[in-house]
C-alpha cells in the first residue's frame, strides 16, 4: 500500500462519509495484523473456508467410495491420512467434513447470537417485569447442561444435521442474552443515550441505532471464543449418532466410527480428532484477536 | 421561560428513598441566565434532569414557556423547546456515531429538512467547521467534543437551554472558549440559560442570577451583583464564596 | 538538601503515527518544600510523576540523563527494588480515591498491610500505627472507620484515608496527583491543610500536581508550569501572577473572576515557539524556604 493511501485511511480528519468508514476499518485492520496468533486463526478459517468452497476438485476421492479391500489403511502415498473401516478415504472425508462443520458453525453462530442479543438488550432496557420473566427464561435454558438440553431437542426433533445445528443454537443463547444484559444496563444510563432521548428518539430507535451498535462487538468476540465450543458440541452429538447420519462425513461422527479402532489404528479416530482441534483453536485466536480491535476495555492505551 | 414550584425529587422506594431535591421553586425569565450552584449531591443537576423530563419520580410544578410539562412522557414539542447540554463531553457522545451521524439524527427526529445545509450550519454556529462533520469522538479533543454536544442540543432550535457543568471536565482554556461561546450563542439565538456548577467564579461569569443549594434545599436566591458585592444573606453561601476564592493556610 | 533530583527526563510512547513524546526533557529539584506541577491536560505533568515512581506501563519508556532520591539513582530500578522505594520512601496519591482503595478490604487492613509490607513488624503495631494515621488526618472516629468498607465512606473522607495510608510509612516525598479535584470546596481545605501540616511537621517534599493555577498559587512554595511535555517556566507561587511566560499569563488570563467581571474571557493563542523555547526560570538553582 502506498504512503498517501495510508495517511489518507489513517486521517483523524476525514471529509467524507466513506473516508470515516473505511479508515475506522483500517484501524482495526492494523490492531488485528499485529496479534500474530489471531493472524494465524485468521489464515487457518480461510483456508478451511477455502476447502470447503473447493471440497469437489481438492479431494482426491470421493468422500463415499468405499473399497473394503483397503480399509482400515495406515496413512501412505495412496491414502494420506489412510482409510476408515469401509475403505472410504480419510482426506476426502476431512476435506468434506469441512463442509458440514462451517454450516454448523455459521447456522449456530446466525441464530444464537441474534436471539441472545434481542432478549438481552430488550430485558436490560425495559427493565421491570419484562426484564424479570425474560431473565427467568434464561435462566431456565441455563440451569441444564447445554449438551443435555441439546441432546433432548434432538430426541424430541429426530436425528438429523438441521436439528442438532437447531438444538445447539437454541441452547447457546442463553450466555449471550445475559451478556447483552449486563452490557445494556451499563449503556442505558449514560450521557449519550440521556441526550439521544433529548432529542425525542423513542425506545425502538434507542434500542436499535444506539444500544445494538455496542453491546453487538462483545457479542461477536464471544461468539467467536464460543465456536470452539459450539464445533466441539456438534461433535459431540455426531458422536452420539445425533447430528449428522452416515455416511455424512461429519468429523464427530467420524471419531465415533473409529473408536472401535482407536487402538489399533489411531488414525481413523486421530485425523478428525486433529481437524476439530485445529479448527477450535483457529477460532479462539481469532476472537482472541477481535477482541482487541472491538472490545473497548482491551483495546485502550 | 420557566417556573418551577415546590418540585420534590426522589430516588428509590421506602424505607431507601432518598429524597434529592426538596421543595426548590425559582423561575427564569426570557433571555435571562440563571445558575444553580452547590457542592456535590446538594441536588442541582438533579433539578436540571427533572425539568428535562430524564427522572419520573418527581412532584411539584414545572413550567416551561407557560405550558406546564409532563410528569412523565414529553412530546416533541417540548423537546423543540428545551435542549440540555451535560457535563463530561467524553460520556455525552455515543463512541460510535460520526458527528454527521449524531447530528444528522438530532435534526431527523425534529423533522427538519435540508440536513445537509443545516449541519454545516451548526458546525460553523459553534466554531468547528465543516471539516469536522466525519470524524468520531475519539478523533476530538474533550472541547470539540463538548461543542459536538452543544451543535447537537442547538439542533432542535430550542429556546431554553439547560447547561449541566458544560465546562467542569474541561482545561481551563478550553473552558475560555466554550463558555465564550455560550455567550455568543445566547446573544445570537436569543436563548435562556439554566446553568449548574460548583464553580462560584463560572455562573457569576454567565448568569445573571443564581440559586444556592444545600443538600437539596434552595437556602438562596440572589443577582450575581449582589454575589460580587459579598452580600450573601445566608452562611453557607459565605462558607461556598470563602472556600471559591481559594486555600488560605490554616 | 536535595531530596530528588531530575534531569532531561523523557517518556516516549510508539505509536502508528511514529513515536508520542507525553514528557520532552523535564528537569527540576525538589527539597523540603511544596512544588507545584500545573499544566492543561496531555501537558505531561501527570506522566512525570508516575515516571519518578515507576509506574509508565510498556510500552511507554523512560529516559533521564539523572533521576536521582538523595543521590541514589532511581531510574528503571527493577520492579522488585522500584517496590521498595515506592510506599516507603516516595507515595502517591491518585485523584480519586475509589480507583485506588480495595473494595473488598476494610480500610483498617488496607492501612495495616500498606504499613507492614513496608516497615514491617507486628500487627498490633501497625494497627495502632494506622489508628494514629487515620487521627492524624482529622478523621474523629478512626476505630469506626477502620471496620467500614470504601464504599461506605465518602469522597472526602475516602482521600484521607488515602492520604493516611499513603503516609503511614514516612515518606520522604509524597506526589500528589489532583488530590483534590475530585472533592468539594470545603472538604478540598480540609485535605489541603492535612497535607501542607505533614509537609511542615515532618519535612517531607511534595511534588502537588493540578491543572488548578490558583489553588497552586496559593498552596504551594514554587511552581513549575508545563506545556506540551515540557517545562516552560519555573517560578515561586506567590509570584504566579507576575509570571512572564505567555503561555501562563495565557491560562491566568481565560479563568474567570468574581471580582473582575468581563463580557468576554480572553482565549488562550497557543504560539508554536512554546513548544521548543527556553524556559522561563527565576533562577536554576532553587531556593527552598528555610522556615519550614
Amino acid at each position: 500500500m502506498n504512503a498517501a493511501r495510508r495517511n489518507w485511511l489513517l486521517s483523524d480528519a476525514p471529509q467524507t462519509r466513506r473516508q470515516a468508514r473505511l479508515g475506522a476499518l483500517y484501524q482495526g485492520w492494523l490492531t488485528f495484523r499485529a496479534n500474530k496468533l489471531a493472524m494465524f486463526g485468521l489464515i487457518v478459517l480461510i483456508v478451511l473456508i477455502a476447502m470447503a468452497a473447493l471440497a469437489p476438485w481438492l479431494s482426491p476421492q470421493s468422500p463415499f467410495a468405499q473399497d473394503l479391500a483397503n480399509r482400515l489403511q495406515p496413512p501412505s502415498a495412496a491414502h494420506w491420512l489412510g482409510t476408515d473401516h469401509l475403505g472410504r478415504d480419510i482426506l476426502s472425508r476431512l476435506i468434506h467434513g469441512s463442509r458440514i462443520t462451517l454450516f454448523i458453525v455459521g447456522t449456530v453462530a446466525l441464530i444464537a447470537p441474534v436471539i441472545g442479543l434481542f432478549i438481552g438488550t430488550v430485558a436490560g432496557f425495559a427493565g421491570g417485569w419484562v426484564d424479570q420473566v425474560l431473565m427467568r427464561i434464561t435462566d431456565i435454558f441455563l440451569a441444564f447442561p447445554k449438551l443435555i438440553l441439546a441432546l433432548a431437542f434432538v430426541a424430541a426433533l429426530g436425528a438429523s444435521i438441521t436439528n442438532a445445528v437447531l438444538a445447539l443454537a437454541l441452547t447457546a443463547w442463553p450466555p449471550y442474552a445475559r451478556l447483552a444484559r449486563a452490557e445494556t444496563l451499563t449503556i442505558r444510563n449514560a450521557d449519550y443515550i440521556a441526550a439521544a432521548r433529548l432529542q425525542g428518539a423513542g425506545p425502538l430507535r434507542l434500542l436499535v441505532r444506539h444500544i445494538w451498535p455496542l453491546c453487538v462487538s462483545s457479542l461477536i468476540v464471544r461468539v467467536a471464543l464460543d465456536m470452539a465450543g459450539i464445533i466441539l458440541s456438534a461433535a459431540g452429538l455426531g458422536f452420539l449418532g445425533l447430528g449428522a447420519q452416515p455416511p455424512m462425513p461429519e468429523w464427530g461422527a467420524m471419531i465415533s466410527d473409529g473408536r472401535t479402532y482407536i487402538l489399533d489404528f489411531w488414525w481413523v479416530a486421530a485425523m478428525p480428532g486433529i481437524a476439530i482441534f485445529i479448527v477450535s483453536m483457529a477460532f479462539n485466536l481469532l476472537g482472541d484477536g477481535l477482541r482487541d480491535v472491538l472490545d473497548p476495555k482491551g483495546a485502550k492505551s | 421561560m420557566l417556573t418551577v414550584e415546590h418540585l420534590n425529587v426522589w430516588f428509590g422506594h421506602p424505607p431507601a428513598r432518598v429524597d434529592a431535591v426538596k421543595d426548590a421553586g425559582f423561575t427564569v425569565a426570557p433571555g435571562e441566565s440563571f445558575g444553580l450552584v452547590g457542592e456535590s449531591g446538594s441536588g442541582k443537576s438533579t433539578i436540571l434532569r427533572a425539568i428535562a423530563g430524564l427522572i419520573d419520580t418527581w412532584s411539584g410544578r414545572i413550567e416551561v414557556a407557560g405550558q406546564p410539562v409532563a410528569a412523565r412522557r414529553r412530546d416533541r414539542a417540548f423537546y423543540k423547546t428545551v435542549q440540555m447540554v451535560f457535563q463530561d463531553p467524553y460520556a455525552s457522545l455515543h463512541p460510535r456515531h460520526s458527528v454527521d451521524a449524531v447530528l444528522s439524527e438530532a435534526l431527523r427526529l425534529q423533522g427538519m429538512d435540508d440536513i445537509d445545509r443545516r449541519i454545516a450550519r451548526l458546525l460553523d454556529d459553534v466554531g468547528l467547521g465543516r471539516g469536522f462533520r466525519f470524524r468520531y469522538p475519539h478523533q476530538l479533543s474533550g472541547g470539540q467534543r463538548q461543542r459536538v454536544a452543544i451543535a447537537r442540543a442547538l439542533a432542535a432550535e430550542p429556546r431554553l437551554l439547560l447547561l449541566d457543568e458544560p465546562t467542569s471536565a474541561l482545561d481551563v482554556s478550553v473552558q475560555a472558549e466554550i463558555l465564550n461561546l455560550l455567550s455568543d450563542l445566547r446573544a445570537e439565538h436569543g436563548l435562556t440559560y439554566v446553568m449548574v456548577s460548583h464553580d462560584l467564579a463560572v455562573v457569576g461569569h454567565m448568569c445573571d442570577r443564581l440559586a444556592v443549594m444545600q443538600q437539596g434545599r434552595i437556602v438562596e436566591v440572589m443577582t450575581v451583583e449582589d454575589l460580587r458585592r459579598g452580600a450573601a444573606r445566608q452562611d453557607y453561601t459565605r462558607q461556598l464564596i470563602a472556600a471559591s476564592a481559594g486555600y488560605q493556610r490554616a | 538538601m536535595t531530596l530528588l533530583s531530575v534531569r532531561n527526563l523523557r517518556v516516549t510512547f510508539p505509536t502508528r503515527q511514529g513515536t508520542f513524546e507525553a514528557v520532552r526533557g523535564v528537569s527540576f529539584d525538589l527539597g523540603r518544600e511544596r512544588l507545584g506541577v500545573v499544566g492543561e491536560s496531555g501537558s505531561g505533568k501527570s506522566m512525570t510523576g508516575r515516571s519518578i515512581l515507576g509506574l509508565v506501563r510498556p510500552p511507554g519508556l523512560v529516559t533521564a540523563d539523572r533521576m536521582q532520591l538523595e543521590g541514589q539513582s532511581i531510574l528503571n530500578l527493577p520492579e522488585r527494588k522500584m517496590r521498595k522505594i515506592r510506599g516507603r520512601r516516595i507515595s502517591m496519591v491518585m485523584q480519586d480515591p475509589k480507583f485506588s482503595l480495595n473494595p473488598v478490604m476494610s480500610i483498617g487492613d488496607q492501612i495495616v498491610e500498606a504499613y507492614r509490607l513496608h516497615a514491617g513488624g507486628a500487627r498490633a503495631a501497625a494497627r495502632q500505627k494506622a489508628l494514629d494515621m487515620l487521627a492524624a488526618v482529622q478523621i474523629r472516629d478512626p476505630e469506626r472507620v477502620m471496620q467500614a468498607y470504601p464504599h461506605e465512606v465518602s469522597g472526602g473522607m475516602g482521600q484521607r484515608i488515602m492520604i493516611a495510608m499513603m503516609l503511614a510509612p514516612d515518606p520522604e516525598i509524597l506526589i500528589a496527583d489532583e488530590p483534590t479535584s475530585a472533592l468539594d470546596v470545603s472538604v478540598r481545605t480540609e485535605v489541603l491543610n492535612i497535607m501542607d501540616r505533614l509537609v511542615r511537621d515532618r519535612g517531607m517534599g511534595l511534588i502537588f500536581i493540578s491543572h488548578d493555577l490558583n489553588l497552586v498559587a496559593q498552596f504551594c512554595d514554587r511552581v513549575l508550569i508545563m506545556y506540551a511535555g515540557r517545562i516552560v517556566e519555573t517560578l515561586a507561587a506567590r509570584d504566579l501572577h507576575q509570571a512572564r511566560h505567555p503561555y501562563t499569563r495565557g491560562l491566568l488570563n481565560s479563568l474567570p473572576r468574581l471580582d473582575a467581571p468581563q463580557d468576554r474571557l480572553p482565549v488562550l493563542q497557543r504560539q508554536d515557539s512554546w513548544r521548543d523555547g527556553d524556559p522561563i526560570a527565576e533562577s536554576l538553582e532553587t531556593e527552598f524556604p528555610g522556615g519550614l
